[in-house]
């Protein structure tokens, strides 16, 4: 096995036992990224300077006999919409493609002090506004299994990289999906924390209701590890919640007895891929066996949370795209005046579904519409939270595909704006709901792309959904290297 | 026909507090450009806010001083609209959960009582400013300076309760004296910690429904505020007498000019937009430390004026003017500690006092008068040592040398003569001088006394006590 195919559990035991340096992890890693990004086209920015000097660090603390943190000496890609001292962070648009930050996001202070070893930052649909990396200003990133497919997204880099063995994990963010449904197209482990869970400072906003920072890894195990290194509360985040993180890492016990499984018979339903609804099912079969319990529940709300979504999303986006008027910092196309400037800037910058969602949600909070549109959403996310608090009143987690099908084609759904949104049927209504959910592999189809199956719990039972997530990855097989076709 | 003028006013308010509403950087004011700024008030993508609960503590302070309901359950929204010194083109501000509101406060005008009522106090952040390398007309381009982004303000909203040009400078004079009283903003015009904008619009006197209204900007001083009024009333009531109609619109004082002009008409209003910050928690407030707040309050300009008209006897003016800023009343009751006079202590403070500092541009808290010297100078008066007159020359060169008064009664031998056989020497001198006026007096002309008083003063220099003066020539007469 080369270096970059481990884990991060694994290769911690590997440093701290010496059997492997930083420095070699980090070459090997780059290395793997030196052959293989340009088909995959994962990295927006590589950081390989700093990834040697890091790990350099990791090296000389190792050989001090200091104890290192679980990340420490890791290579790690994080998504391009999360700020870095010094790093471009450009959101994959021609707005902010220059724009170095000159601050870190709160969970990478949080993983500079834990030694984490920054490989680079990873592609994604512009200002995470898409499936399918297709929206990015630069380029679309392709799926290690078939590289003529999509990876997901909007964290589709973030995915590809780890399901590449370009990174050993990597975060992406998550605003209706676009954590879990690139994890489910990859075939990784991606997590979308509950919100609240983890410090949305630095993160650079799309809707700040929904918006939350997870980890996309290659086991339940590192995902784990990355939670605990991430969550906790920040006072600069006035969302985020004020209590400790419990030690995640303790939750990974093969145990799913007695675990009450809710079915969401609207997630199962007409139009959705055979082989898709097939490997779900067989997926709960298998924690059946293990002792868990499951049955059929109806979230009668579902339908409502597309639409409810994206009112809610892009009027955020509306307000938080704002900013990008070419005045002090990122792209500014000149004008004669200051209108002519933001508009040339706002035109020539944004790409055309940013466009797309500023429009559908500068209308929906225009006087004389925001009633009709902003506030009856508002009404309905209500509605499909209490969904779920009263699911929860009887299940521990729910299970549903991650998507309603596996990896599609790049370009085959990028001329309908709707039929892209509808990938993230399945994973919008949790975002709404501020619960955590988590996407791992169920199964292949036969052409053999991933299958992601989504375990669904209340606010704050991180810890249920990664002992159900690791229950199953112990009792099951569908942990595998992807085919990288078309290399 | 006849008209009646009805305004109301919103009047932004810098609250005094050491950081921004919602980060950590300084509101010093006149620090060197873009030097009070983090990632946070300059609106870089990823940063969040922070509610400075300092900037909640002194809304609280204002709205209890203006007799408002405290909200519970309060709330801030973004209001969305493009401009270059916005850095994140959205002001957080409050829409429709205030933390005040239904509140008032009385003024006097003409002697009589009149009470406004005050709709709503919130809060939100201040935006920078833009600098321009030559005037705003003849200027390519602006800078900005960020220093001023997210200071905390309080927008103050009265009722439309105002009849008068003369009663809106009136509210604001005593609400920039409630806010300075209870410490919550410098209320300095001149550095913008205090803007006022006014809604204003005729209706046939006794109606009522309102007319269309005109919003009027840019008046930068209270003097502003009443002539940029009392135009835009003239103006309006020209054009209703000519038969038009009153569009609804935004106009600027053009205070050179001495008129108002249009800025924009209802038509190209913004569209705002607002909803909820989604980044910012609900703001619940107890009611404990709304009582906390309130237990913390100072006394108020009402009631301070209410203890000097009734314990220390003053007229209501002078208990009106002495209280009008809180640095003037806290001197006056300085000096009342050292010396029970209070008339002639406000007597001081009204005339030389305010004449030194005025010419001088100085507030009284800067005043090298200090209360213990007016105290002393007071005592002196009182016990003869010095006539008034005299007192008159001591405050100044007290004001300008910062010395005791003792001590420059001593060095300019300003000592008042009352010694009576010294005095009478100067008397029977100045009757011997002056045949014609004491035979003047003596024929009935009691004016006539007046010429030799001022006789006896000028040969004394001043320092002979001007009523033994006055008796021992009559007694001479």
């Amino acid at each position: 096995m080369k270096l970059y195919e481990y884990t991060a559990h694994q290769l911690h035991t590997m440093l701290t036992e010496k059997k492997v340096s930083a420095r070699e992890l980090a070459e090997s890693t780059l290395q793997r990224v030196r052959n293989l990004d340009e088909n995959i086209k994962g990295y927006v920015t590589v950081t390989a300077e700093q990834a040697l000097a890091q790990a350099k660090a990791v090296d000389e603390k190792i050989a001090r006999g200091e104890e290192i943190a679980p990340l420490a000496g890791i290579p790690m890609a994080i998504k391009d919409n999360i700020c870095t001292t010094g790093i471009k962070t450009t959101c994959s648009s021609k707005i902010l493609a220059n724009f170095v930050p000159p601050y870190d996001a709160t969970v990478m202070q949080k993983l500079q002090a834990a030694d984490g070893v920054l490989i680079g930052k990873t592609n994604l649909d512009e200002f995470a506004m898409g499936s399918s990396t297709e929206n990015s200003a630069f380029f679309t990133t392709s799926n290690p299994w078939d590289l003529e497919r999509v990876p997901g997204g909007s964290s589709g880099g973030s995915a590809a990289v780890v399901a590449a063995d370009e990174a050993v994990w990597a975060l992406g963010s998550d605003t209706g999906g676009s954590i879990r449904q690139p994890a489910a197209y990859c075939g990784v482990v991606g997590l979308k924390p509950t919100y609240g869970r983890v410090s949305r400072y630095g993160l650079i906003a799309y809707a700040s209701s929904l918006d939350q920072i997870g980890p996309l890894t290659k086991d339940v195990t590192d995902c784990a590890f990355v939670l605990k290194a991430i969550s906790g509360h920040d006072p600069k985040d006035s969302t985020s919640v004020n209590s400790a993180a419990p030690d995640y890492t303790k939750a990974l016990v093969n145990d799913v007895k007695g675990l009450r499984i809710g079915v969401p018979r609207e997630f199962f339903v007409a139009g959705m891929d055979e082989e898709v609804r097939a490997a779900v099912m067989a997926g709960i079969e298998a924690l059946v066996r293990q002792g868990a319990v499951a049955e059929e529940v109806s979230l009668p709300h579902t339908d409502y949370a597309m639409p409810a979504y994206y009112v809610i999303a892009p009027a955020e986006a509306s307000s938080n795209l704002a900013r990008y008027d070419g005045v002090s910092y990122g792209y500014r196309g000149e004008g004669d005046d200051i209108v002519a400037m933001y508009k040339r800037t706002r035109t020539e910058g944004f790409g055309a579904e940013v466009k797309r969602r500023i429009l559908l949600g500068t209308y929906a909070l225009s006087s004389g519409y925001y009633d009709a549109y902003y506030l009856k959403a508002l009404k309905v996310r209500t509605l499909v939270k209490q969904d779920y608090d009263r699911a929860f009143e009887k299940y521990d987690v729910l299970i549903t595909p991650t998507a309603p099908s596996a990896a599609f084609k790049i370009g085959e759904k990028s001329a309908d704006p709707i039929e892209l949104y509808l990938q993230d049927v399945c994973t919008i209504p949790i975002n709404l709901a501020g619960i955590p959910g988590i996407s791992l592999p169920c199964g292949y189809t036969r052409s053999g792309l991933p299958i992601g199956m989504q375990i669904i719990g209340q606010a704050f039972s991180e810890e249920t959904l990664l002992r159900v997530a690791y229950t199953f990855e112990q009792n099951t097989d569908f942990r595998r290297k992807p085919s990288l076709k078309g290399v | 026909m006849k008209y009646e003028i009805v305004i109301g006013l919103e009047v932004h308010a810098e609250l005094k507090t050491n950081s921004k509403i919602f980060c950590g950087c300084s509101t010093h004011f006149g620090a060197e450009q873009n030097t009070n700024v983090c990632p946070v008030c300059l609106g870089l993508p990823g940063s969040l806010p922070v509610l400075n609960q300092r900037a909640v503590e002194f809304a609280i302070r204002a709205g209890l001083a203006l007799n408002c309901e405290i909200a519970e359950f309060s709330k801030f929204d973004r209001k969305n609209y493009y401009y270059p010194d916005l850095p994140k083109d959205y002001q957080i501000s409050q829409y429709d959960l205030p933390v005040c509101k239904n509140g008032y406060l009385d003024i006097e005008v003409n002697g009589e009582t009149k009470r406004i009522g005050i709709t709503r106090i919130h809060l939100e952040e201040d935006a920078g400013k833009l600098v321009h390398p030559q005037t705003i007309t003849t200027s390519n381009y602006a800078y900005v300076d960020y220093n001023r982004t997210g200071v905390p303000l309080v927008e103050i909203v009265s009722e439309p309760d105002i009849r008068t040009p003369e009663e809106a400078r009136a509210y604001l004079t005593k609400l920039r004296s409630i806010l300075e009283y209870c410490d919550v903003s410098d209320c300095k015009m001149e550095e913008g910690s205090l803007r006022c904008d006014a809604n204003i619009s005729l209706r046939p006197a006794g109606a009522d429904y309102f007319g269309t209204k005109a919003e009027l900007k840019n008046m930068n001083s209270f003097k502003a505020v009443q002539k940029g009024l009392e135009y835009e009333a003239m103006r309006q009531e020209d054009v209703l007498a000519d038969g038009g109609a009153i569009r609804q619109e935004t106009r600027t004082w053009d205070e050179a000019r001495g008129v108002t002009l249009s800025m924009r008409s209802k038509e190209q209003a913004h569209d705002y937009r607002y909803f909820p910050d989604p980044d910012l928690v609900p703001l619940l407030i107890s009611r404990e430390q709304v009582e906390e707040v309130r237990t913390s309050l100072p006394e108020l300009p009402d009631a301070r004026k209410d203890r000097l008209v009734e314990q220390d006897g003053l007229s209501s003016y002078d208990a009106e003017v002495i209280t009008a800023s809180r640095a003037v009343a806290d001197y006056y009751d300085a000096v009342k500690k050292l010396v029970d006079d209070p008339k002639t202590i406000a007597n001081w403070i009204m005339g030389d006092m305010m004449k030194q500092l005025n010419t001088r541009g100085l507030s009284i808290t800067a005043s090298p008068v200090t209360p213990v010297h007016l105290a002393e100078m007071i005592q002196l008066l009182n016990k003869g040592t010095i006539s008034g007159k005299i007192a008159k020359n001591v405050f100044e060169e007290m004001f300008v040398s910062g010395k005791k008064p003792a001590e420059i009664v001593k060095e300019q031998g300003l000592v008042q003569i009352s010694d009576e056989s010294a005095i009478i020497a100067i008397v029977e001198q100045v009757i011997a001088a002056n045949p014609q006026s004491v035979a003047d007096f003596r024929a009935g002309k009691e004016k006539a006394i007046g010429f030799l008083v001022g006789q006896v003063m000028k040969q004394s220099k001043g320092r002979a006590n001007p009523e033994m003066v006055n008796k021992l020539l009559k007694e001479r007469l």
